[in-house]
């Protein structure tokens, strides 16, 4: 486990660095961050329910307002703690 | 040389340290988590401490853990460790121009504490203009030493706490990427690529259960959209 995970850590920017990668490629880079946890994300809010849904609607209202990660996150559980409890 | 130090600075380190405590706490969730199911699955303190600190993955330990069985399964650990983690190999390339101006352990070992979330907050401040990547291994290491320890304490209260699996404690290792999300919106232009990432991972998440291959295709599909539509424009 900790080698293949190793591999994917380091094999990627080895890969990239020995490749030189084109205009498009890098272009590419730029919107890999947003679109992979977009993709993080959707799923497991669609496999959740209220609370989840809850919970991520207070975070991203928290962090629109603040821009602090910490209030975001702990703001967004006791989201949907609160649903949670109710449920 | 001087030139090669301003790139993996102390200050920088520091600074990543420091910058990344919302990330620490956000993490602190995850890993009791972790430590909680190895302490449920029959792994000793040590052994659960050692597999935090070596593999340093959390879904990819909660894959594992799933399905854990004496003697370890290690093919099957390995294999969905690698699938789990692929994304990685997506995330080392976006940070490539800082990774690029440094060399040996301080290379090797900011590739190893590269996480999602430390990540995150490099790219963001890669794209503010610093080039400082003492910043990645700062936020990654001090990350890791919170991790390490978090695992370790789910470890010691596993037994204690007994939390049932949909306890919604749980939902801070989704409000950690919920977050991350927000400073990276930069606009209209990031609805189509968002969008495709979205309905690409919701399929692909339909079809492969308990792999991370959604992550991979629903990034890959939503770069790709984006760069196909710029060069239309």
């Amino acid at each position: 486990m900790t080698a293949a995970t190793y591999l994917t850590r380091a094999g990627g920017y080895v890969l990239f660095r020995a490749m030189r990668p084109n205009e498009a490629v890098r272009s590419a880079l730029g919107y890999i961050p947003g679109a992979l946890f977009v993709a993080y994300v959707a799923p497991a809010l669609a496999k959740g329910s209220w609370p989840e849904w809850f919970g991520a609607a207070v975070t991203v209202a928290t962090m629109l307002l603040t821009r602090q990660m910490s209030a975001a996150i702990l703001a967004g559980t006791a989201g949907a703690w609160l649903v949670w409890s109710f449920g | 040389m001087s030139a090669t130090r301003s790139r993996f600075s102390r200050a920088a380190i520091i600074a990543g340290a420091y910058r990344s405590l919302p990330l620490q706490i956000g993490v602190i969730p995850f890993g009791l988590v972790v430590g909680i199911v190895s302490q449920g699955q029959g792994l000793s303190l040590t052994e659960a401490t050692v597999m935090s600190a070596t593999v340093y993955a959390g879904s990819a330990q909660l894959l594992a853990l799933g399905h854990w069985s004496v003697p370890a399964p290690v093919v099957a650990a390995a294999t969905a460790s690698f699938i789990v983690n692929l994304r990685l190999a997506l995330m080392g390339p976006v940070i490539g121009p800082w990774l690029d101006r440094v060399r040996g352990w301080r290379l090797w070992a900011s590739l190893f504490v590269m996480a999602d979330q430390n990540w995150a907050l490099s790219v963001a401040e890669m794209q503010a203009g610093r080039s400082d990547a003492g910043f990645l291994f700062g936020s990654g290491a001090s990350m890791w030493i919170v991790w390490v320890l978090a695992t370790a304490l789910g470890h010691v209260v596993g037994g204690v706490l007994r939390l049932p699996p949909g306890h919604p404690i749980f939902f801070a290792a989704l409000a950690v990427f919920v977050s991350i999300l927000v400073p990276m919106w930069h606009g209209r232009r990031d609805l189509l690529p968002w969008v495709v990432a979205a309905a690409t991972a919701l399929t692909i998440a339909r079809l492969l259960p308990d792999t991370s291959w959604h992550i991979v295709g629903g990034a890959v599909a939503g770069a790709a959209a984006g760069v196909i539509r710029d060069r239309r424009a």
